[in-house]
């Protein structure tokens, strides 16, 4: 059985993953066997370093457990296929390439990430194979931050290493993969699935007590540690702000019992303020450049909201501004949602439900949950209890979130009970 | 997102397939764990559970002591709930579509039964902020 990690070992041997896999993978190629290698050297580490002691070169040390058990691997495949009369079509699997000697270990997380968050992979198995084998998370952490039994996760792992290997993905340099639009393309996919593990994280977590791995931090270390290998790339700039100043808000976002509580109601004095504070000063960076991009004008938004003391000192002119921009940059209907919110704050609920108007044509919102619960919450504003309730009550038959459906309950309860007579 | 995928069966006494001939009940039989062994290999099964028949339900209620009242069979429903799948996938068409899957079990002859399978999406965490 497997030891908890040491509390001093297991940053060093997360952080250490990317770097031995990439060595492993420089001189075996074969990318499914050689993560199962450096798993298998991760879990022997973690056993043997908080009883021996960590050791003077825990790269190394680990390179060459991997190294052991891929030649293991490698000699057991030979004696099959020498079995099974198996023609040697791969065996330049096991070849070291010539140019090997010239990536850099630095690299290789970056490298590690593209691979990892393919297009040619679904989100899920995406998700899953980052955190494996960037994250150096084991499937049995995976598979317990997602609620799914171990083997589920072992398979989701197990074929999206398949996809890889029949996508014919290559294991090259970062500066090799493509360039312009498409490699703008390709890391506009990595921090997707950055973004989705952490909201998986951020959306899942109820109350400090939940036993969950932590994929809200995992997301931020992963993001941060690709912000340091392209510090001049806003949008990674702007990815890892607005995690940190959304994470902020965390410990405020739920009340004693799980309850779902508003930005406009948390106690603040619970923000996190050095996470803010780093926040801001990406964010500030960033802007100063003239850079700009959907991650970077959420995090300014994000900013905005976390430098209020108080809801009522939110600077809404300006996160209507910043909806305006984000909304002429992108499509998406979830944008025009909190764009009529920030008019309904500046210009008042009318204007903000006159806009809502507009989306109820919009058919991917057809049946969300969110337009109803906006909808109501400007009715209430407007003075139009009746209609809010009503509305209240059609987004909290909707969501599939239990929080929130206990909120948007309450919501409407209090409302009708403000109205009955005393 | 997870979804539950529950196939109902009619109320009125045990199992239909019982009555079915041996090698229809092993054809379906059969499918049903390969369909199980298929969502597995996919990374998308959570769980699987089927549940014993109608005949054998029991309705329980706390009586005034707190102790548990139970209540026989119960002809008035229509429907029971013969077992069920949990699934972890990417959107709701693949549910649908792992659902059409289990409905095209085969019955009788080994014809598909093209039974109704209920699709209830399985309620998470905590939304984003709300503002």
């Amino acid at each position: 059985m497997p030891q908890p990690l040491d509390v001093h070992a297991e940053p060093l041997l997360r952080d250490l993953a990317p770097q031995v896999l990439g060595a492993v993978l420089r001189r075996y190629r074969d990318f499914a066997a050689s993560e199962d290698a450096v798993q298998e050297a991760l879990v022997a580490a973690s056993i043997q370093w908080p009883r021996d002691g960590v050791p003077a070169n825990p790269r190394g040390w680990l390179i060459r457990v991997a190294s052991r058990s891929m030649t293991d691997h490698v000699r057991s495949e030979t004696a099959r296929r020498r079995r099974e009369n198996v023609v040697a079509q791969e065996t330049d699997l096991w070849v070291a390439p010539a140019d090997s000697g010239a990536l850099t270990e630095q690299d290789d997380t970056l490298v590690l990430l593209f691979m990892c968050c393919h297009p040619a992979l679904t989100p899920s198995s995406a998700i899953a194979l980052t955190l494996r084998a960037v994250g150096g998370l084991t499937t049995a952490e995976i598979a317990k931050a997602f609620l799914v039994p171990e083997a589920t996760m072992a398979q989701r792992i197990s074929r999206a290493k398949q996809s890889i290997k029949s996508s014919g993905v290559p294991f090259q340099r970062s500066s090799q993969i493509a360039s312009g639009p498409e490699r703008a393309q390709r890391l506009s996919a990595v921090l997707h699935v950055l973004y989705l593990i952490f909201s998986e994280g951020y959306t899942s977590s109820a109350g400090p007590d939940l036993q969950r791995t932590d994929l809200s931090s995992e997301a931020i270390r992963l993001t941060r540690a690709v912000h340091n290998l392209l510090p001049d790339d806003g949008e990674v700039a702007g990815l890892l702000a607005l995690m940190l100043l959304t994470d902020a808000r965390r410990p405020a976002r739920t009340g004693a019992n799980g309850e779902l509580i508003p930005l406009n109601r948390q106690d603040r004095s619970l923000w996190d303020q050095a996470a803010i504070a780093e926040g801001i000063a990406l964010v500030t960076a960033i802007l100063s450049k003239g850079s700009i991009g959907e991650y970077q004008i959420q995090a300014a938004i994000a900013a905005v909201h976390d430098e209020a003391a108080r809801a009522a000192d939110t600077d809404w002119p300006q996160i209507l501004a910043l909806y305006g921009v984000l909304k002429r940059m992108s499509d998406n209907p979830m944008v025009a949602l909190n764009h009529a919110i920030a008019t309904a704050m500046v210009q008042g609920p009318a204007a903000g439900l006159e806009l809502l108007k507009a989306l109820d044509a919009d058919e991917r919102l057809a049946g969300n949950h969110r337009l109803d619960a906006v909808r109501a919450h400007l009715l209430e504003l407007a003075g139009d209890p009746q209609a809010a309730i009503t509305h209240y009550r059609t987004a909290a038959g909707r969501t599939a979130s239990i929080p929130e459906r206990n909120y948007l309950m309450t919501q409407a309860a209090r409302l009708r009970e403000a109205g009955e007579p005393p | 997102m997870k979804y539950m995928l529950m196939m109902n069966t009619p109320g009125n006494g045990p199992y239909q397939i019982a009555a079915w001939p041996q090698k229809d009940i092993q054809a379906h039989i059969a499918f049903m764990m390969s369909f199980s062994k298929k969502l597995g290999e996919a990374g998308e099964l959570v769980g699987a559970e089927g549940l014993s028949g109608p005949d054998q339900a029991k309705l329980v209620r706390a009586g005034k002591d707190g102790k548990p009242v139970t209540d026989g069979v119960f002809p008035e429903a229509k429907e029971f709930l013969a077992g069920y799948w949990i699934v972890d996938v990417d959107s709701p068409e693949r549910a649908y579509q792992i659902a059409a899957e289990a409905s095209a079990a085969p019955g009788p002859g080994g014809a598909p039964m093209n039974m109704a399978i209920e699709v209830r999406q399985v309620m998470s965490g905590p939304p984003e902020d709300l503002v």
